[in-house]
């Protein structure tokens, strides 16, 4: 079957036999976007975090049938250098990364925490925030998420029309 | 003009130092006889023993190390793998600051095994900064000096009246980059000593700068062995059992052949495989396939458990002074710890292209060397046919350091000739990890009319961590009859007790058991600062007080009671109980380097809660400042991990469980909401950083709880229920 996608904002329109494949290795192989991990394809890890229409997928079980239709979001399309994303400058000022495998699939989760919940306390962090990192950089991604809260924040005041 | 001959320097033809033509003008190529100073084995012994680490790596090829660009960019090619630990940051600022070029015009690549300079022992050991301190330095230096006598050359003067700053060697208001200097250039001469620079005016090292991988870890671009490609690429999936000692006899393969995508079955004596168009398509054939498989009778968790009992196995005594402890005075404590998994995020996985007489391996290791020996091996080649690259780690914690599966990948390729990519499923990478082993252990003390120790004994039973791993054969014996990797942290530390003793038990298990980061040390150290804890308490005074009254005034004893003192300190480390939480104590010395957690726990349903840890790490000098406090809050949670909450257990046969959520692991909620990190600097060298600060934490969790609840807890993974 054909199945039309809108990805990081261009149209993509792949063929496959099996519908069922799980969106990631679509995304991964046969689109060859790379920033979305294999973990453990059972969606208990978040290392494949994507947007699907805003919000936050596990997509190593979610199969493509589903995304037909829809706006996927990938690290890629969340921001680049030029243009990154708060989430993403949060990150860099506070080096969170180790090894970096699951950064992505983290800072997918954060962008969908921060567009629900924009200044999101500890505790709604810890209810939200579930996926799983072994290098243990648990500590300064919290503290990027608050800070990519206070980026938002101050980005969508600077943006928001005034009234005069 | 003076003879360079006669001088000291030496001339060497292109032939043999420019080896590659780099990004469009010269790559220079330096010399590996730094790295053969210290044999190997001395550096082990060095190693056991707690003294500092010298480089392990060693490679009877010639090196290169860097390559220099046309815009001055220098290209260090790394002999040791980036898992996460920071070690390309730290080796740049290495380089940069004995290069003298800017730092940002340094770039870091892994060097493949056909550039040269692999490591062919391992990444691991927390050595890779220490271990490339000096050589690294040294051979910067050199690059430094031919660059300012080639360039003093160029500008018609003599090498005294040149400066170098800054990737250029000026004089006489004139300046050459370096990429000028080499340019056209045929013959170089190589000092035979460089000198370094004074550690003080370094302007890199030392300071807390971003991650050179940075930026590519936000903007997720691919750099992780699951990433890699290869033009007409297909997929590979082999059958793995899920019974602990099965061995592969004969597969029933027509329904899989028949499976949309496949390409090929692969029955080899040892195992059997699928390859197909997609994953997707060679995992779902993978399912198809009937193995017969022969499996010996199906072991429970109880057996395992009963088998690792001090007592049990053979036994080595590893440190002995005075007398053994007798009598009805002495007090007796047993611990255990569990099966640990690696439980990294990327799973194992490789490309393989096997075509023609040539093979590229593209995967996540740590052991390049052994990779390719055991590729080519396998094949029947010469190593030289098989190329092995290596990629960013996406964890590593001790696995990657075996890597059988590229093997079966090259296998699968040559069948179909193409190149073959192969991932372990999540399942897989559960059952066929090679697991931090359990370990049980007997604590012995007796206490004088001072209240101090007159004898302390730690009597414990690994399974194999060192032995038997694809690192061993080729490298490492035992040390006085132990495992190498098994006896990190089980010394006694308190060598001013009078009569101390470790002593080391071996049991074979029967499934695969190996490196995990920091070896035996998370689990001797539970046990022995559990117990001193428990002896600090029979003597009713105050834990680190009892500890400084134990250690020795040697130079390591000074550091660790430095350390001690100081998180002591910083903490406010207290006795009593306040709004419902307690202080935890616990210390360690690892590879030289000496650390101590302080935590502060709460227990809420019966649920132990870390609020905040203090760290006192003495690193000696801290390349990357930033770096080393990273690798501290990261052993401190991955450890909480490890001690509150993960184990494996063997059921019918199986090693279980096979998913995140039932391998329970620390996760966001988990996380203490403060790591105070302190570093002191006991000396002008780096010392390991990436394991030592995993020491401390399952003891200080543990000995916060007892002072909490009255409970002490032997066991890991601490549990109140």
């Amino acid at each position: 079957m054909k199945i039309s996608m809108q990805i990081n904002g261009q149209s993509h329109v792949v063929e496959l036999t099996d519908e069922y494949t799980p969106l990631l290795w679509v995304i991964r192989d046969m689109l060859g976007l790379k920033g979305t991990k294999f973990g453990c394809g059972k969606a208990a890890c978040g290392a494949c975090t994507l947007h699907v229409d805003g919000e936050a997928v596990r997509s190593c079980s979610y199969p493509v049938k589903f995304a037909d239709g829809k706006e996927i979001t990938t690290i890629e399309g969340l921001g680049d250098a030029t243009n990154p994303h708060p989430v993403q400058q949060a990150w860099i000022e506070e080096i969170v990364p180790q090894c970096g495998y699951c950064q992505p699939g983290f800072m997918m989760a954060t962008a969908a925490l921060l567009d629900k919940i924009p200044n999101p306390t500890d505790e709604e962090i810890d209810d939200n925030i579930i996926n799983v990192c072994r290098c243990g950089t648990y500590y300064r991604m919290r503290k990027a998420i608050h800070l990519a809260a206070e980026k938002q924040s101050a980005l969508k005041t600077t943006n928001e029309p005034t009234n005069s | 003009m003076a003879d360079k001959e006669s001088s000291g320097n030496k001339k060497v033809s292109r032939r043999k130092f420019l080896v590659r033509g780099g990004l469009g003008t010269v790559g220079v190529l330096a010399i590996g006889t730094y790295l053969f100073r210290n044999p190997i084995r001395r550096a082990i012994l060095e190693k056991v023993n707690s003294m500092d680490i010298e480089y392990l790596g060693s490679t009877d090829n010639p090196m290169l190390w860097f390559e220099l660009g046309p815009a001055n960019e220098i290209i260090l090619h790394s002999p040791k793998i980036e898992m996460g630990q920071g070690t390309f940051t730290g080796l740049a600022q290495m380089a940069a600051d004995e290069l003298d070029v800017p730092f940002q015009n340094i770039k870091v690549v892994h060097a493949t095994t056909d550039t040269g300079n692999i490591d062919q022992f391992s990444t691991g050991g927390s050595t890779s900064i220490s271990g490339l301190w000096q050589p690294l330095r040294e051979l910067a230096a050199t690059f430094r000096e031919m660059m300012k006598l080639k360039g003093a050359e160029k500008l018609g003067v003599s090498v005294s009246d040149v400066t170098v700053a800054d990737g250029r060697v000026s004089a006489n208001g004139k300046s050459l980059f370096y990429s000028e200097i080499a340019e056209g250039v045929t013959s170089w001469t190589i000092p035979d000593a460089p000198v370094l620079k004074d550690i003080n005016t370094y302007r890199y090292v030392g300071k807390p700068l971003p991650r050179v991988d940075l930026e590519d870890k936000v903007y997720g671009t691919p750099m992780f062995g699951l990433d890699a490609e290869m033009p007409d690429m297909v997929f590979g999936a082999v059958v793995r059992p899920s019974k602990i000692g099965a061995k592969y006899i004969s597969a029933t393969t027509d329904k899989a052949e028949k499976m949309p995508g496949v390409l090929k079955i692969v029955k080899e004596d040892d195992f059997v495989a699928v390859v197909a168009e997609s994953y997707i398509e060679a995992e779902n054939a993978k399912q198809a396939i009937e193995v017969v498989w022969e499996t010996p009778d199906n072991l429970q968790q109880e057996e395992i458990v009963a088998m690792m009992t001090v007592g049990n196995g053979t036994s080595s005594i590893i440190q002995k002074q005075g007398d053994a402890l007798e009598g009805d005075a002495v007090v007796q404590m047993e611990f255990r710890s569990p099966i640990g998994a690696h439980a990294q995020i990327e799973p194992n996985g490789v490309v393989a292209s096997v075509v023609d007489d040539k093979a590229t391996i593209m995967i996540s290791t740590r052991v390049i060397g052994i990779t390719r020996k055991e590729v080519a091996s396998r094949l029947g080649w010469d190593e030289e046919q098989v190329n092995v690259v290596p990629t960013y780690l996406g964890g590593g914690f001790g696995r990657r350091l075996h890597t059988p599966h590229a093997v079966q990948a090259a296998v699968m390729s040559k069948a179909v000739g193409k190149p073959v990519k192969y991932i372990f499923s999540r399942e897989e990478e559960f059952q066929h990890d090679m697991f931090r082993p359990p370990t049980h252990h007997i604590l012995k003390g007796s206490l004088n009319e001072q209240g101090l120790l007159s004898g302390l004994e730690h009597h414990f039973v690994s399974g194999d961590v060192g032995n038997n791993s694809a690192l061993i054969p080729n490298v490492l014996p035992t040390i006085l009859g132990a495992d190498v990797g098994a006896i990190r942290g089980a010394f006694i530390q308190y060598t001013a007790v009078p009569n101390h003793r470790s002593v080391y038990w071996h049991v074979d298990l029967p499934f695969a058991t190996s490196w995990w980061r920091s070896l035996g040390l998370l689990a001797n150290t539970f046990a022995i600062e559990s117990f001193i804890d428990e002896m600090a308490l029979k003597a009713d005074k105050n834990p680190i007080e009892f500890r400084l009254a134990h250690i020795g005034d040697d130079e390591a004893g000074k550091r660790l009671k430095e350390v001690i003192r100081t998180a002591g300190e910083k903490s406010g480390y207290s006795e009593d109980v306040k709004d419902g939480k307690a202080m935890g104590f616990a210390a360690s010395v690892d590879a030289g380097t000496p650390c101590a957690h302080v935590v502060e726990v709460s227990v809420e349903d019966n649920e132990i809660k870390v609020h905040k840890v203090t760290v006192v790490l003495d690193p000696g000098l801290a390349v990357n400042p930033d770096q080393v406090r990273a690798q501290c809050e990261g052993c401190v949670i991955m450890g909480m991990s490890a001690v509150l909450f993960e184990q494996m257990k063997v059921v019918d046969g199986s090693l279980t469980p096979t998913i995140y959520g039932p391998y329970e692991m620390a996760l966001m909620k988990h996380a203490p909401k403060e790591i105070d990190v302190i570093l002191l600097q006991g000396k002008d060298k780096p010392g390991p950083v990436g394991e030592p600060p995993l020491g401390p934490i399952g003891a200080a969790i543990a000995n916060a709880v007892k002072r909490l609840t009255g409970k002490r807890l032997q066991s890991m993974p601490l549990k109140l229920t």
